[in-house]
């Protein structure tokens, strides 16, 4: 689909909003999402009255530092906060409280792999800005809504390193996983708490240069990201085999049409005549602060699946949908640790039968009414040969549903597997009394009657029946029915 | 002479004693609000009931004995940029005309927690651009002195309302000489504290980094006494500095013998009235016979203190107005298309005056692609020559001594269309924004029947000092007891 001559050349930037208490610069709750109307989350200092002045929030500068030392930054010692500066009726001061020149952190990076490849993709630099407020458009009229005004935003940039859609997706879906390990972003892209900016330029096959490139803005899932980076490669690689030259723009992304549309010009672009915020003094960080951020730094997703597949012996694939969530993960290694089953079966319950019945109710582990100690017993049940697979599975749903006790209903239910060979012989006579048809049919050489008459013992036990007693008895009987025929 | 003639010290002997009330005190110095201001214009807002509610409070405080502050009962004023809650705060401009805050400037509620009686709010030069009271967008206020004459700028409102006791003591706004200025100009004490001293939470911004606000009053120790209720470390100001507060009035008796003060020779230069110099050489003399050793010193980058100051004080000045957008408070220009840039243009043409404007575009420029290092850049590296000079000569003396003004009260119109001369009457007074030290102005004589200033500039929170050697200079003599004519 994207022309073999040439190949394109990606940067991200990334907008987390971090999950803080307050807003950026004032006391204000930074829950936005959560507040019952408009303008109900906003003071004198994040609607800009007069006179009114930032004060830092510490809590997003940890966050920040969190996500820098992930990113394997260098955290900044001398951090400076500046002002963007340009006229928007979302930006109630007028100016941005940004990081110019002097960023939270740099010069970090994260690896990726696609179909089987794996790249370093540096990250540029991270730093720490305030969200804009909120318009909403009503006809001719548009209202400011300030709950937004002030939320703490990351902005995570990295170096033009991309050279495929699927890194660009594979590149974000990561950093969203990290801060969502980080526990610093919900991740939830139709709240808007992630935004992407993606720089593009192309080159020929085996050239080194950076081109002309274009930026896309306001790009708020990764579909949108995906079909608008596809679409402005294919469109720069046109322009060139067409003779013509990219110009440096600023794009929108038009989901209906399809395709990008120029916003700005290099000639407009705007000049944000930055220079340090006169109303807070530098933020001084020592090597003190960084340490005491760097030991609170969870175990990451990558050295995560790493883990679960060298120690813990896990297939890859598994492994990887089981690091996909810290709390699926935390979940696991919980069930892992209070059961006395295999790791891989304890792994195989939850990638199977337990995400999908997840899937199915439209619920979470973190929701979750099944505690790890229940799963664990459950899964060792079966292991134990105390209920049958079947049982086991059976009462997933219930347990899930009401919370109870995965012992107390077995026995509660009389779920016992049934093994006696007394109890089970008499199951298999009436099972070949009461189908006739079917047996004579297997008698006359159609093997596979047996399996569905082991199903009807199974049927007439409700589950429990163990399959390899009851399978064996079913083949005794069986061979004596055919003995007398052969005589004759 | 009235009840209000007293200074904040008197007043307080004798509402402790309970000799007069509060009320008595705060009706008196409103009538005398209404006998004068309708001629000095002094006031952009009254708030009579207000002030005669909380001088109310004050007696029961008083009555009952507990927590009695030297501020207790005494009403004072606030120049207009400084935000009082629910008080119309205009800032002297088109575009606040109409505005009243949700919210309290910290100075603010310091003094109200203190017991102080606010009794309104000061007429200024929009935004504090400028040296004379005329750039306020409603009138100009007069000099007491000579009511042809101005009161100086920007905190001039204030300057003639302590001068006739329109008030007892004020709160002003010094971004580059605003309090010092048109304390010098209308005959009382100004202090602008050193930057980080008193919170700016509230003060409508100027040059964020140059901004203080600092008491105006009738004596040092009156000056002292409100320092030491509105300085000190405040949350919602980051710039503010942890250093505790000194009980100010407690040292300012303190012998000044063996202090060393300053003469920056520089400043001494041709451009000086003759009658402003001969003031300053006689204050110098008090001094030495005071015991204080006089040295000569020098500020070798004194001359780039304009070009510094205004330079970064524009830039700041062009964010720092950027809020006034018309979208949330203050005037709003909408237009019959609802077009936003037609809206900015609009507000922003029709609310801000002449000299603001200048301002905005000259800040906006000097900021710009391809000249920030030029202007921007090149000035702050200026302002750390200034400070280092500073620091250099506190290694030598304790404060220096300049006049506050070359000049004394100039005519009204005489410089208001010619804003460099305007601009260079602050000359002695800029470099100490910049460089973030406190500086106190007190009168020291009269030339032509006009007050003159001279400036005692400290080291950083060396307020204290400044508070001995102006308290030392006012035992010994009592210019700072003459009064206007027409009271």
């Amino acid at each position: 689909m994207i022309n073999s001559d040439y190949e394109p050349v990606i940067g991200l930037e990334i907008h987390a909003e971090l999950q803080t208490q307050s807003k950026m610069f004032c006391g204000c709750s930074a829950t936005y999402a959560a507040s019952p109307e408009p303008n109900t989350f906003i003071c004198p200092v994040c609607t800009a009255q007069p006179g009114a002045l930032p004060v830092v929030n510490r809590q997003a500068v940890n966050q920040g530092m969190l996500v820098g030392l992930a990113l394997n930054c260098t955290i900044n010692p001398h951090n400076v906060f500046a002002r963007k500066n340009y006229f928007y009726p979302d930006l109630p001061k007028g100016y941005q409280i940004s990081q110019y020149d002097l960023p939270l952190a740099t010069h970090g990076e994260l690896e990726i792999v696609t179909g089987g490849k794996s790249r370093r993709v540096r990250v540029w630099r991270v730093h720490l800005e305030e969200d804009t407020a909120k318009l909403t458009h009503q006809g001719a009229t548009v209202q400011v809504d300030f709950n937004r005004a002030g939320v703490p935003l990351l902005e995570i940039v990295s170096e033009p390193d991309m050279h495929s859609v699927e890194e660009v997706l594979k590149y974000g879906n990561q950093i969203r996983s990290i801060l969502r390990y980080l526990g610093v972003n919900s991740g939830d892209m139709e709240k808007g708490v992630l935004r992407f900016e993606a720089n593009i330029s192309v080159r020929r096959y085996g050239s080194n240069e950076l081109n002309t490139r274009t930026e896309i803005k306001n790009l708020n899932s990764f579909r949108t990201l995906g079909r608008a980076s596809v679409y402005e490669i294919q469109r720069q690689i046109a322009v060139l085999q067409g003779g013509g030259h990219i110009e440096q723009e600023t794009l929108g992304w038009d989901e209906i049409r399809g395709v990008t549309t120029s916003q700005r010009s290099k000639e407009h672009a705007h000049d944000y005549r930055y220079f340090p915020e006169p109303d807070l003094p530098p933020l001084e960080i020592d090597t003190v602060w960084v340490e005491q951020i760097r030991r609170k730094l969870p175990e990451l997703p990558a050295v995560k699946r790493d883990r679960f597949i060298q120690v813990l012996g896990l297939a890859p694939a598994d492994a990887s949908v089981l690091i996909s969530e810290k709390a699926l993960a935390d979940y696991f290694e919980a069930t892992v640790a209070a059961a006395k089953s295999p790791t891989h079966t304890v792994a195989n319950w939850i990638v199977g039968d337990l995400l999908h019945l997840l899937n199915d109710r439209g619920l979470s582990v973190e929701n979750l009414n099944l505690p790890p100690s229940h799963l664990a017993e459950l899964v060792d049940l079966a292991t134990d040969k105390i209920i049958t697979q079947s049982t086991a599975k059976e009462l997933l749903p219930e347990l899930v549903d009401t919370g109870q006790n995965p012992r107390a209903l077995v026995d509660k239910r009389g779920l016992n597997k049934i093994t006696d060979e007394r109890v089970l012989a008499e199951i298999v006579d009436q099972v070949i009394a009461r189908n006739p048809d079917p047996v004579a049919s297997y008698l006359n050489g159609k093997e596979t009657v047996f399996t569905w008459l082991m199903g009807q013992v199974a049927r007439a036990t409700r589950g429990k029946a163990d399959p390899l007693v009851s399978s064996r008895l079913l083949s005794e009987a069986l061979r004596g029915m055919k003995k007398p025929e052969n005589s004759c | 002479m009235e009840l209000c003639d007293l200074t904040i010290h008197e007043a307080h002997d004798l509402l402790r004693a309970r000799q007069i009330s509060s009320t008595e005190l705060t009706r008196s110095v409103l009538e005398r609000i209404h006998h004068l201001d309708p001629q000095l214009r002094a006031y952009i807002t009254l708030a009579e009931e207000q002030a005669l509610e909380q001088a109310a409070q004050a007696d029961v405080r008083v009555q009952t004995g507990r927590d009695i502050t030297p501020l207790t009962g005494i009403p004072f004023s606030a120049k207009d940029s400084i935000i009082t809650q629910g008080m119309r705060t205009t800032c002297g401009s088109r575009i606040l005309e109409n505005y009243i805050p949700p919210y309290q400037a910290t100075a603010i509620q310091r003094l109200i927690a203190a017991g102080a009686v606010l009794v309104g709010k000061n007429n200024m030069d929009e935004f504090g651009m400028g040296s004379s009271c005329e750039n306020s967008a409603f009138f100009p206020t007069r000099n007491p002195w000579d009511i042809e004459r101005v009161p100086g700028g920007s905190s001039g409102g204030s300057a003639t309302a302590v001068a006739t006791s329109m008030a007892l003591f004020a709160l002003g706004g010094d971004t580059g000489g605003s309090i010092r200025m048109p304390a010098s100009f209308c005959g009382i004490v100004g202090l602008k504290p050193t930057y980080g001293r008193v919170s700016r939470y509230g003060l409508v911004a100027l040059a964020s980094s140059f901004d203080t606000i600092g008491p105006m009053a009738r004596d040092v120790q009156d000056t002292a006494l409100v320092l030491s209720v509105i300085a000190g470390v405040d949350p919602r100001d980051s710039t503010t500095l942890q250093a505790p507060v000194p009980a100010y009035a407690n040292k300012l008796k303190e012998d000044v013998r063996g202090l060393r003060l300053g003469i920056p020779k520089e400043y001494f230069v041709e451009g000086m009235e003759s009658g402003v110099a001969s003031a300053i050489q006689d204050a110098i003399r008090v001094y030495q016979s005071l015991g204080v050793e006089i040295r000569e010193v020098s500020l070798p980058n004194a001359r780039f203190g304009l070009p510094v100051y205004y330079l970064i004080l524009f830039a700041e000045a062009s964010a720092n107005l950027a809020r006034f957008d018309g979208v949330r408070f203050g005037r709003s220009d909408r237009t019959e298309t609802g077009d936003l840039v037609d809206q900015y243009l609009r507000t922003r043409q029709n609310g801000f005056g002449a000299e603001v404007k200048r301002r905005i575009m000259l800040g906006a420029f000097t900021l710009s692609e391809g000249y920030y290092d030029a202007y921007y850049l090149k000035a702050q590296k200026g302002r750390a020559l200034i400070r280092r000079d500073f620091e250099m000569a506190f290694t030598q003396v304790d404060a220096l001594i300049t006049p506050v003004c070359p000049t004394t009260a100039f005519k009204l119109g005489e410089k208001v269309d010619d804003p460099l001369a305007m601009y260079l009457s602050d000359v002695y007074v800029v470099s100490v924004n910049p460089a973030g030290v406190p500086a106190l102005a007190l009168p020291c004589g009269f030339a032509n029947g006009l007050p003159v200033g001279m400036q005692l500039i400290g080291n950083f929170l060396g307020e204290d000092l400044l508070f001995q050697l102006g308290y030392a200079y006012q035992q010994n003599m009592q210019w700072h007891r003459q009064r206007p004519g027409l009271l």
